[in-house]
């Protein structure tokens, strides 16, 4: 029942002091330890070593810089995240109690909010290899969050983001976003939905 | 070692729930930076799944009264009853705060947020279980954190991320700033500020098996210690009952709650001996004991008869997979078990640290018994003790608190700022942290921290867990004085400047060492039983000689315990309301201690001052009058 993070202590603890990973939680909700593991995006917490052979290559995320080992430079891709205004818009005087929304509305955008922004998907999209500029999955997904709910006014301002070149179009629907996803959202399918809403102007 | 500096009115010590809700506040109001050890949104705040309870009362009938009630019960009577009362009811509005800011709350049909039952949260004191938790699917912690984070990236927020704080400077009686150390670069930044806020989370990891993130060393409440400041309460670890077998990571009490039964080796649902009425859902700290006791009588299953089994095999295979989606991916991912089909093995985790920096309603740290203010120095959320949890915390409080006292401290160490002026350094600020860490990396062999923190956790878990007795007690006590000296000497490997988490592990594991035997030697003391602490050889509560807070402060013949009263203005230890003491009965003439007029209908009745904004949400009660509630006995509007 050990996992790859665990394997990747034990080295740091009696080998290699030196051996430098990000961790926190150990157990797949705080994103910090997303690598690639035998040549798949994982976290390192949510693999365990018996399932990977006996041979087991672990890498930095690709499309990063490398600081140190597996510690790769995370301003990049929070910058793409930023930009694509991921929080909610609503100018409107809030109500004295919540602001209603059915829960139709609220199941619309559900899946989106399960992104931890461990990079996994953004790392493994080859238009991010090739094209560091591009947004990449993660900031869609997080702008997606926000166009889908009801409660929000800015999806223009975000469509406008995204419809930039290197925005949405990008996407060449590989579908290693959504393989490499640890929380299991579509992000395929929410760039999909995104491309609609540019192209018809709806949410 | 020179170092960096900065000046800033308020400085923010970490980006949980509480850091990031005080800095949504700062930075609006002062020039705010935010310092801490983790990307924002690494936080622990984003494991929480459970809920946020607020007396909304938006499915069936509930108040902010009774919330506190549970909250001073679920406490064991050492809860400060009026930091606990300001929690339940500014929890209502930090609820539609967090709606506003764009929390995806789960919805009822009419589209209001939806509230679900937890443990110990009842209606009319007690009189059965209330629908409070305010919850987004089984990830509420983790939808507040990134809320509160993308609030800040909207606000502009300014972040220090992967800055290790490692002290607190001081002038005089006022806080002066901080110094920090930089993970990419190692090199120390120091950090002038008029304010500095500690929200820093808990220090779970002193114990193996824990459901708390490799982060959570007590890093603040370290650093406070060391600079002077007492710890309060520390005696008191919440040790939830169903962790993963070894891992620790936590199982939510939703699975007991659909139904799901604890078993020991020989399949007997062992509850029923020890609880008979209620059973699985009998109290954290209780299930807890229990479990150990089967274990430490050889009913434990496994191969080291160290574990039981949480039993949902003979649920609905529809409900595990729609409300308990967490245990069946935790059980299948780390154990290889399938819960529709086979006990699930689990142990006791230790979950939640109620002690920490002592401080007040405006989360205000506290330097003594006579709280006494340390000017310009706050802190909030686990790492601070209010205090609101008392002996133990209720479930779901943790994320009201850090909402809560998040934005007092924030609000408070602003306008605390704007009041006054920067401090005089001290000489040579960084001189403390450079000795430390020249010290820390100053062998070329020896024992690594990992072997020191592994045993200390063993020990912690076996001698200082969920049953303490004297003599387990001191024992831990002169291991400690051991580990401590193993640690004078701890090899660090790694000798690189950039990205040297080796070295930060051995300073973490200093901050441990300090907290750990804070909460060895008050517990010794504490010869009670009382929420998370329970002594074996003292099995009752003793309020005659204990129903106090204790503070313990570093010397340097080691810890100094002293002690404070509780809080008492509404409802005694013996479960009697406080009459005598607040003269008479409360009415809107009589209210307690920062309380404002009860009256929210303005319907003409004694409350001869309607407060400015209704507690939203409440509704009065006509069926059975709350007996804290004059004016609602009286006033139906």
């Amino acid at each position: 029942m050990d996992r790859v993070l665990d394997l990747l202590h034990w080295v740091k603890w009696n080998v290699d002091g030196s051996l430098t990973f990000r961790r926190s939680c150990a157990h797949g909700v705080c994103g910090s330890d997303a690598m690639l593991i035998n040549g798949a995006n994982r976290l390192a917490c949510k693999v365990l070593v018996r399932e990977l052979g006996d041979q087991i290559t672990v890498e930095p995320l690709r499309g990063l810089p490398v600081n140190k080992d597996l510690v790769v430079d995370m301003e990049p891709f929070f910058a793409s995240y930023r930009e694509v205004l991921p929080y909610l818009v609503n100018d409107d005087p809030a109500p004295d109690t919540e602001r209603r929304q059915s829960q139709k509305e609220r199941a619309r955008f559900d899946d989106t909010t399960k992104c931890i922004l461990c990079a996994a998907c953004t790392t493994s999209c080859p238009v991010f290899w090739a094209d560091e500029e591009y947004f990449g999955p993660a900031a869609i997904v997080n702008a997606h969050r926000f166009i889908f709910d009801s409660r929000d006014q800015g999806a223009a301002q975000r469509l406008t983001v995204l419809n930039d070149k290197e925005g949405v179009w990008r996407c060449r629907t590989t579908f290693n976003c959504t393989d490499a996803c640890p929380r299991g959202i579509k992000v395929t399918q929410a760039i999909q939905e995104v491309k609609r809403a540019l192209l018809f102007r709806k949410v | 070692m020179t170092a960096q500096q900065h000046t800033f009115d308020v400085v923010i010590v970490g980006a949980g729930g509480a850091g990031l809700r005080a800095a949504l506040e700062a930075s609006r109001r002062a020039r705010t930076a935010v310092i801490t050890k983790l990307y924002p949104t690494r936080s622990h705040t984003g494991a929480a799944q459970g809920g946020m309870c607020a007396a909304l009362a938006n499915v069936e009938e509930d108040n902010w009264e009774w919330h506190t009630f549970d909250t001073i019960k679920g406490g064991d009577y050492l809860v400060d009853q009026d930091a606990a009362e300001i929690m339940c009811r500014e929890a209502i509005e930090a609820v539609y705060d967090l709606e506003h800011m764009g929390m995806p709350f789960n919805r009822t049909g009419d589209g209001r947020i939806d509230q679900r039952r937890f443990g110990g949260h009842t209606h009319h004191h007690g009189a059965g279980a209330v629908r409070r938790s305010c919850f987004a699917a089984d990830r509420t912690g983790h939808m507040i954190l990134q809320t509160l984070f993308q609030q800040n990236v909207k606000q502009g927020t300014v972040f220090f991320d992967e800055f290790y704080v490692l002290d607190l400077l001081l002038a005089g009686d006022r806080a002066a700033g901080v110094v920090a150390y930089e993970l990419a670069t190692g090199e120390l930044h120091v950090f002038r500020a008029k304010s500095v806020v500690f929200c820093t989370g808990g220090y779970g990891k002193m114990f193996k098996i824990t459901s708390n993130a490799h982060a959570l060393t007590g890093d603040g409440p370290g650093v406070c210690y060391r600079r002077g400041v007492p710890m309060e309460d520390m005696e008191f670890f919440q040790f939830h009952p169903t962790g993963l077998y070894r891992l620790g990571v936590l199982l939510s009490e939703a699975a007991r709650g659909e139904g799901g039964i604890l078993r020991n080796a020989d399949g007997e649902a062992f509850m029923e001996r020890y609880a008979p009425t209620i059973k699985d859902l009998a109290p954290r700290d209780m299930v807890s004991r229990a479990i150990y006791s089967e274990i430490r009588e050889g009913r434990g299953a496994g191969p080291d008869g160290d574990y039981v089994y949480l039993d949902v095999s003979h649920l609905d295979p529809g409900v595990i997979d729609a409300k308990l989606p967490d245990i069946t991916e935790f059980a299948r991912t780390y154990l290889g078990v399938e819960p529709k089909k086979e006990g699930v093995p689990i142990q006791p985790t230790a979950h939640y640290a109620m002690g920490g920096i002592p401080t007040d309603v405006d989360a205000r740290v506290v330097a003594d018994a006579a709280n006494t203010v340390i000017g310009g120095l706050y802190a909030a959320g686990e790492c601070a003790c209010v205090s609101v949890h008392g002996a133990n915390r209720l479930g779901t409080n943790s994320l009201l608190d850090i909402v809560v006292f998040g934005k007092r401290a924030g609000i408070n160490a602003a306008e605390h700022a704007a009041g006054v002026g920067h401090v005089e350094l001290p000489e040579d600020p960084a001189g403390a942290v450079t000795r430390m860490l020249e010290g820390l990396a100053g062998h070329a062999e020896g024992e690594r921290a990992a072997a020191i923190r592994g045993d200390l956790q063993v020990s912690m878990d076996e001698k200082a867990g969920v049953y303490r007795t004297e003599t387990l007690l001191k024992e831990m006590e002169v291991e400690l004085a051991s580990l401590r000296e193993r640690y004078a000497r701890v090899w660090v490997q790694d000798t690189s400047r950039g990205y040297n988490t080796d070295l930060l592990e051995a300073v973490e594991l200093g901050f441990l060492l300090d907290l750990a035997e804070t909460l060895v030697v008050s517990a010794r003391t504490r010869t009670e039983s009382r929420g998370g602490h329970f002594r074996e050889d003292h099995p009752a509560r003793d309020d005659k000689n204990w129903l106090k807070h204790s503070l313990a402060r570093r010397t340097d013949s080691g810890v100094r315990l002293d002690y404070k009263p509780v809080t008492h203005d509404q409802v005694r230890a013996d479960g009697e309301e406080v009459l005598a003491e607040r003269g008479g009965p409360m009415s809107p003439a009589n209210p307690p201690r920062g309380r404002q007029p009860l009256c929210r209908s303005r319907c003409g009745c004694d409350a001869s001052t309607p407060r400015p904004r209704p507690s939203r949400g409440s509704r009065p009660t006509t069926s059975r009058p709350s007996p804290w509630t004059g004016c609602w006995t009286s006033c139906t509007g």
